[in-house]
């Protein structure tokens, strides 16, 4: 271990290798309720220093694992079988702007918001907009293939990446996809999207940029019963309408959220659904009638349009607090995230509601509605005794009745480590099969971020020629 | 038979060993002799237009895709060659059609797919819903992979509502620029330039249409049927910056370039493209992975331009 730091001191700085026992504990976690253990924590600076990390870390036998801004939220950035973690946050440049062509280049570190804000002047932004995207990392969108409520009409990061340079686990760099046309071969960049760090480390990312729209309105619709939010929101995609977002909020976000916001969310309600079009004016006009006239139809008590940018800023500041608004309710929470079909949303709730009182945990819902995207969160308080095992057991029978309704185990997390044992709920051996082959070819030795996504080859035994597990891992 | 047992059919043709060919439309690439020819099954099983979503076997053509879709006021984004283009070898070939700059290419349409492994079985990647990050998106792989890790069996595709109205117009490139007229208009369907000419095609509300034809000098005289018809040789994939370039190596009018894509479409074959060192490693890693015996759709990597 110390011939390997030395060599990693000399690669990149003293000061940007880490191996203090504090610095080691912060980096064994990530914004999931999992935690593991790093061996070192590295701040690479460019590409070349990042093929030194791995180079050294697999040369000394150590797995790596690279890490953004640490804020997924299924453990993806938990660090398993004693990695060189890579993190990535100190590359945060913005490298090339393109306002011409619509694309930049960015270093991984460089957070979602930050690279809109670089962008702004030139009527561009990024379009994937998670609830994270203050802290998260473009690095961590294209591991994760992040969405957020815009990507009902934009489309996820998969759809936002042109080109991306990956250090592959064996240390080569290579460059995925390209800034025009369509290159040749199979899409190694789109299927690298989404890999959740175990198919290699991303060094830089072309981005498309998306042209700010003309146009955009925003309503705000309130509900006496849950079920007819649910029925307007299949309704309105029913009526040939995209909008660019439909986000629900049920009553416990709602009285969690609004006296921490004050946006006038009514406290009354069973839910309130956010939606916002946006575009060209005439078409923007048309779709703000077309949701007025569903919501009414289909039971809103109220339907507003927000009166300025002010209100509109208000609204949505509610909808992206309301994980952080929980805090006033209680002090943890657990946040799921599935995909169930937009016709089964009603269903699936009830049923989410059900069992979270059969496990005697608070649930609120707030969430992606326009995409089926689910997002039941499970606040609870950890001292009490049995209420983390009641969490966890809720929170998987949600995960079962999801798939179980013709849904999915991710819609936006990713599988990391949290659902990676659910995985035979959504695919057979065959489908497993296929995919831990696909993985090997990145990774044949199994050192990229092991223990990850796939239930198959988890064992850190299998992991190089680890001679045993280090104190204080948890898998 | 019902969904599955085409399905097991299919998975029953290709067999656990031996070269096949999956034929689609051949509308890029003859089957050639030696493989042993298979076919996807074809039609449509559902269409859900308040999900946003449609299920079909690979051997359905575009043209019944469309038309189904069409009457439930949706459509599905993949480029249709001919009428014999299928929905698996759209996908397979993975060339995006000419409004790919708003819609998309074949990639970004395809949910999940059902496909058949080396080892003659079936196997699902993706997932039914219009989101999904659960596991690795091999949908990526496939679309773009001419059938050669997997000949693709049945698909759930998404949809998107037949916009309210869609024109084009055309007018002489020295009356309006394709690439002011890209930095001008807001989401176009498709820019396009054959060195003389410009065509515009925009979908939407019809006043925003007209308007967003108006904000760059065009109306009602320059209303065109259609695109033009685009050179069917070859393809070539240059960076935004270089389409100028690459267009002026043509005679005027010989090719047509989208812009905002960079792809030019021109008479002749292009030359196949060698992959970079790195990048080719990885795929044939990848193929080797998928199909060691290298049985699906053997020797199309030249008629699909990848040098080796």
């Amino acid at each position: 271990m110390d011939q390997l730091v030395a060599e990693l001191r000399s690669a990149l700085s003293a000061d940007r290798v880490r191996v203090e026992s504090l610095e080691l504990a912060l980096y064994a976690k990530d914004a999931s309720t999992l935690h593991g253990g790093a061996a070192i924590v590295c701040f690479p600076l460019d590409t070349a220093e990042v093929q030194a990390c791995v180079r050294l870390a697999v040369a000394h036998g150590h797995p790596f694992m690279p890490r953004g801004s640490g804020t997924g939220l299924a453990g993806g950035a938990v660090p398993l079988c004693a990695p060189v973690v890579i993190a990535t946050t100190k590359m945060d440049r913005v490298l090339e702007v393109s306002p011409e062509h619509r694309y930049a280049w960015v270093q991984p570190g460089v957070l979602n918001l930050d690279l809109s804000r670089a962008v702004a002047r030139h009527g561009l932004h990024f379009a994937p907009d998670p609830s994270s995207q203050q802290s998260c990392s473009i690095g961590g969108n294209v591991a994760n293939n992040s969405g957020g409520p815009h990507c009902l009409a934009y489309g996820v990061t998969s759809s936002h990446v042109l080109a991306v340079e990956v250090v592959l686990p064996d240390a080569t760099v290579v460059e995925l996809g390209a800034i025009g046309g369509d290159p040749g071969g199979f899409d190694l960049r789109g299927a690298f999207v989404g890999g959740e760090g175990t198919l290699g480390v991303a060094t830089r990312i072309a981005v498309r940029l998306t042209q700010n729209p003309p146009a955009v309105r925003t309503l705000l619709l309130d509900f006496e019963r849950l079920a007819d939010g649910a029925v307007t929101v299949s309704a309105i995609i029913a009526a040939g309408l995209v909008p660019a977002a439909i986000e629900m909020m049920d009553a416990n976000t709602i009285k969690a959220v609004e006296p921490f916001v004050g946006a006038g969310l009514p406290l009354d309600a069973a839910a309130v659904l956010l939606v916002e079009v946006d575009g060209l004016p005439h078409a923007v006009d048309a779709a703000v009638a077309t949701v007025q006239e569903i919501g009414e139809r289909c039971g809103a008590r109220t339907v507003q349009v927000a009166r300025d940018d002010t209100e509109r800023a208000a609204w949505w500041k509610a909808r992206k607090s309301a994980f952080g608004a929980v805090a006033r309710l209680q002090p943890d929470y657990y946040l799921h995230d599935t995909v169930v079909p937009r016709a089964r949303l009603v269903e699936v709730l009830e049923q989410v509601c059900e069992i979270a009182a059969r496990h005697e945990v608070m649930v609120l819902n707030v969430f992606h509605a326009g995409d089926g995207n689910l997002h039941p969160l499970l606040a609870y308080d950890a001292r009490v005794p049995g209420a983390v095992e009641r969490v966890h057991a809720a929170g998987e029978e949600i995960v079962r009745a999801s798939v179980a309704a013709g849904g999915v185990l991710s819609g936006e997390h990713g599988i990391g480590l949290e659902k990676r044992d659910l995985m035979p709920l959504q695919f057979s051996e065959v489908d497993l099969e296929l995919q831990d082959r696909f993985r090997r070819a990145w990774d044949p030795l199994g050192v990229a971020n092991p223990g990850k996504v796939l239930p198959r080859g988890a064992s850190c035994a299998e992991v190089m020629s680890l001679g045993r597990v280090p104190e204080g891992v948890w898998i | 038979m019902d969904l599955n047992d085409r399905l097991m059919a299919f998975a029953g043709d290709v067999g656990p060993g031996g070269p096949v060919w999956c034929a689609g439309g051949g509308t890029h690439a003859p089957v050639p002799t030696g493989p042993r020819e298979v076919r996807a099954p074809a039609g449509i099983t559902w269409l859900a237009a308040e999900e946003m979503t449609c299920r079909c076997g690979a051997g359905t053509t575009v043209a019944e895709l469309r038309a189904a879709t069409a009457a439930v006021g949706m459509r599905v984004h993949l480029p249709m060659v001919s009428d014999a283009t299928t929905v698996g070898g759209a996908i397979a070939v993975g060339h995006g059609s000419i409004t790919q700059l708003l819609h998309g290419p074949p990639r970004e349409a395809l949910l999940q797919a059902t496909v058949v492994t080396s080892a003659g079985q079936l196997a699902t990647v993706g997932g039914p819903t219009v989101k999904n990050v659960t596991g690795y998106d091999l949908c990526r792989l496939l679309a773009g992979s001419w059938g050669t890790v997997g000949p693709i069996a049945d698909v759930i595709l998404r949809m998107k509502p037949v916009p309210a109205c869609e024109r084009w117009y055309a007018t002489a490139s020295d009356r309006l620029d394709p690439f002011d007229a890209f930095a001008r208009l807001y989401r176009p369907a498709a820019v396009l330039w054959d060195g003389v000419n410009t065509w515009i095609g925009l979908e939407g509300h019809p006043d925003d249409v007209a308007e967003q034809a108006a904000a760059v000098g065009l109306g009602l005289g320059d209303e065109v049927d259609g695109p033009p018809p685009i050179p069917a040789g070859g393809r070539v994939s240059v960076a935004p910056a270089a389409v100028r370039a690459q267009l002026e190596q043509f005679p005027a009018g010989d090719a047509v370039a989208e812009i905002g894509v960079g792809v030019v479409h021109q008479q002749a074959a292009a030359a196949p493209v060698p992959l970079p060192p790195g990048v080719a490693l990885l795929q044939r890693r990848i193929k080797e992975a998928l199909d060691p015996s290298g049985r699906f759709n053997p020797g199309v990597e030249a008629v699909a331009g990848w040098a080796s």
